[in-house]
């Protein structure tokens, strides 16, 4: 049993590190948000040279054909450089679900272009009711055309087309499909902006039904906690830095135990929701009778680690936690988004008791 | 990454399964309520079965009547330990803390004098560190040795001392030179504890028993052989015990965590809460959930950590985050019981309306130490805010 990361893996890991850095510094990612999209075309084509954008789709579309602890580790990097853009939308909202629902002439059709670059997409799920259970969806395809609203969808306008999960199946809808409209939501996260998308008799194709939309939706759930595990790793490290730096009554005020112990619960946290991240995609990667228990603990936990961890950095920064200028606030607005992504922590709790606790006979029998 | 077991921590597993099978007792049931005085020597001859086995100390080096088994392995000892609820093992001081720190640094008339007996029960160890003014500052202990030709004459006082009743030998820490700073001047001696001049009193804790004693020291002569060690080196000698205290004993924790949980989910069909039962009440539900998925993230944790361990060599800081989280998650686990069980939480073994015999009411009080003994919580976070984020020492 050997829970570390293979050498390849912290190869992939430390590479795509590095990648960040150097193509999408803090300073870059306050330059987009202030754009209207957060796309940027040169930084894109830089992510699909990497293979980035192909990463866990079979070889045969494209694809570099990595598993799903690559993929966290690579969202776990992307989240710690906190990249704004249509990476997370395309690759693990419309990727990962056309990977799972789509027939091999839809996925040429789709997921190719995706692996190579040439499309960007979304994933529109959520309706008026914010639920995401695909029962509670209204919008229905079987016609061939959507009429109805979808909400927050993430990098809509960017999208060259986008993926809808309807209450009958899962449908591809061209960027330029008629009687679509798409409208920003202001929200916090100013790097992953949201949409409003209306569909009014918008023809539509079906590119598979929604038997392994749950599946897909756990995979692209555990790739997000990777990401929320990057940013906490990153609000850990900023705010370790300043406790060491800062001094106040003449001490570096992370010699306080008052901070210090904030800090240690920081990384509790952080190490934890690392932990739950990794053994989910491990979990799916072995397709493990618990993997989906496994993807709702992993965000459960991190859904409320996320915004712990950054109460506590903006907290231990004081005055300068407040401010606009500092870097944390942003972590924290991703932190917010990604917490209801997929359901929040109360969503996943009820998520967990409905498998453990209602099927307690169950449970005991196999225990 | 690969959660698999290999083929060689299989066959370790299968091994030990079918001698558990085989072995370990069938009638702990009619034991475990009853008082250790009771029950020690039930308890002393299953570690002599598991000696004789050779499952005593499979972390020990095969040349000192141990397995030389990898941490996996090790943690695989106390799952299986834990799945076949066996009685643990009353030498657990000596096995898991005591004999490694005489395998490193003992002499070699050492070892052969006190390992094999530590392996065996037939000599059961206590450990004399903390004292009433010296608990997390433990290297402002008081205890001193007073060099004597071929003795050293110790004076002092020791608390929390488990199986202190019963110990015949004790890894005492003690001020060798009160002269130099606190760290530098300390000593550890192994000391018979039939020595005259050693006395022993139980001391009373919050749940009722007496799982702790308090040791006096009244100018106990203590053979200079006796040095664990070198002189003035204890500091060092006492933290590679301590550091065995974070090692792959928390393994069996998941199971039983495990088995707390899965029996409060059972429970949570029958409680009735707010009109119906508490399993269909949002709030408790919410609660066992969230319990149940932090016992699962402190396995995958320990998995980490011991991953870490084995690429290492060593235990790091980052098991601070074990006691941390396993401890505080015991004391959630027991409030969550607490709320579901109402008034009936508080009943105590021998209530003929109390919930599994009292052990809920048990369980409430007995967690309420686990965040202070083996490092305080707050002990723990100094180490992570020291040692592992590197700000500077708080203290």
């Amino acid at each position: 049993m050997q829970f570390g990361l293979s050498e390849s893996q912290e190869f992939l890991k430390d590479s795509a590190r590095k990648f960040f850095a150097g193509e999408c510094p803090i300073a870059e990612v306050r330059r987009l948000m202030d754009t209207a999209t957060a796309y940027d075309p040169k930084l894109w084509s830089k992510i699909v040279e990497q293979g980035y954008t192909g990463i866990i789709f079979p070889e045969e579309y494209g694809g570099v054909g990595l598993g799903k602890v690559e993929l966290i580790l690579l969202m776990e990097e992307a989240g710690r450089a906190l990249l704004p853009g249509p990476f997370f939308s395309t690759v693990v909202l419309a990727g990962v679900l056309i990977d799972a629902v789509a027939i091999p002439e839809k996925k040429k059709k789709y997921l190719a272009p995706i692996c190579r670059g040439e499309a960007r997409s979304t994933v529109a799920v959520l309706e008026a009711s914010a639920s995401w259970d695909p029962a509670a969806l209204e919008i229905t395809g079987a016609s061939g055309k959507l009429t109805g609203e979808k909400l927050f969808v993430p990098d809509a306008a960017v999208s060259d087309f986008m993926v809808v999960v309807a209450r009958d199946g899962v449908f591809a809808v061209d960027a330029k499909a008629s009687g679509m409209k798409i409208a920003p939501m202001e929200s916090m996260d100013l790097g992953r902006k949201l949409y409003t998308i209306q569909f009014n008799n918008t023809p539509a194709e079906r590119v598979g039904d929604t038997a392994a939309l749950l599946r897909a939706f756990d995979v692209a759930t555990a790739a997000l906690v990777g990401e929320m595990v990057g940013g906490m790793q990153r609000s850990l490290e900023i705010t370790v830095d300043y406790a060491k730096m800062r001094k106040q009554f003449g001490k570096p005020i992370g010699m306080f135990q008052a901070v210090q112990h904030q800090c240690a619960d920081m990384y509790l946290e952080t190490e934890s929701s690392r932990s739950a991240a990794y053994y989910a995609a491990w979990a799916l990667e072995e397709n493990a009778p618990n993997a989906s228990v496994a993807v709702s603990i992993a965000k459960m936990y991190a859904s409320d680690a996320c915004r712990t961890v950054g109460n506590r950095g903006i907290q231990i920064h004081g005055g300068m936690g407040f401010t606009w200028e500092n870097d944390l606030h942003l972590y924290y607005r991703r932190a917010k988004s990604s917490e209801t992504m997929f359901g929040d922590a109360g969503f996943h709790r009820e998520r967990i008791a409905r498998q453990v606790i209602d099927s307690a006979a169950n449970l005991a029998k196999s225990a | 990454m690969d959660l698999n077991l290999t083929t060689e921590e299989r066959l370790f597993r299968d091994e030990l399964r079918v001698w558990l099978e085989a072995n370990s007792p069938k009638d702990w049931d009619q034991w475990r309520e009853k008082p250790i005085e009771e029950s020690f020597e039930y308890l002393r001859a299953w570690q002599r079965k598991l000696y004789e086995g050779g499952w005593a100390a499979v972390s020990w080096p095969k040349e000192y009547g141990g397995r030389s088994a990898s941490l996996m392995q090790q943690a695989i000892f106390w799952e299986e330990m834990a799945r076949v609820e066996a009685p643990p093992m009353v030498n657990s001081l000596g096995l898991g803390l005591i004999g490694p720190t005489i395998i490193a640094y003992g002499t070699q008339a050492q070892k052969e004098r006190f390992v094999p007996k530590i392996l065996s029960a037939e000599e059961i160890w206590c450990q004399g560190f903390s004292e009433p003014n010296a608990g997390s500052d433990l290297a402002a202990l008081q205890t001193e040795a007073r060099s004597s030709g071929d003795h050293y004459i110790v004076n002092g006082q020791k608390v929390w001392t488990s199986y202190g009743w019963v110990g015949d030998w004790c890894e005492l820490v003690v001020r060798t030179d009160a002269e130099v700073a606190k760290h530098k001047g300390l000593t550890v001696l192994l000391v018979d504890m039939r020595s005259k001049g050693v006395e022993v009193r139980p001391l009373r804790q919050m749940t009722g028993e007496s799982e702790f004693n308090e040791l006096f020291f009244r100018d106990v002569r203590v053979p200079v052989e006796n040095v664990l060690g070198k002189v003035n080196d204890g500091w060092n000698v006492a933290v590679s015990t301590l550091m065995h205290e974070r090692g792959s004993y928390g393994a069996r924790l998941h199971l039983l965590f495990k088995r707390s949980i899965n029996r409060l989910i059972e429970l949570s069909h029958t409680f009735q809460k707010n009109g119906h039962t508490a399993a269909q009440d949002a709030v408790t539900r919410q609660k066992l959930a969230q319990c149940y998925a932090e016992i699962e993230i402190m396995r995958w944790n320990q998995m980490r950590a011991f991953s870490r361990m084995s690429a290492t060599g060593i235990p790091g800081p980052e098991g601070s985050i074990q006691k941390i989280f396993w401890s505080e998650l015991n004391q959630r686990v027991q409030q969550i019981a607490q709320e579901m069980m109402g008034p009936y939480g508080q009943l105590l073994a021998g209530d003929s309306h109390a919930v599994d015999k009292g052990i809920w009411s048990y369980g409430y009080l007995r967690t309420r130490g686990n965040t202070i003994e083996a490092g305080t919580s707050e002990v723990q976070r100094n180490i992570i805010g020291h040692f592992v984020l590197g700000l500077p020492r708080s203290y």
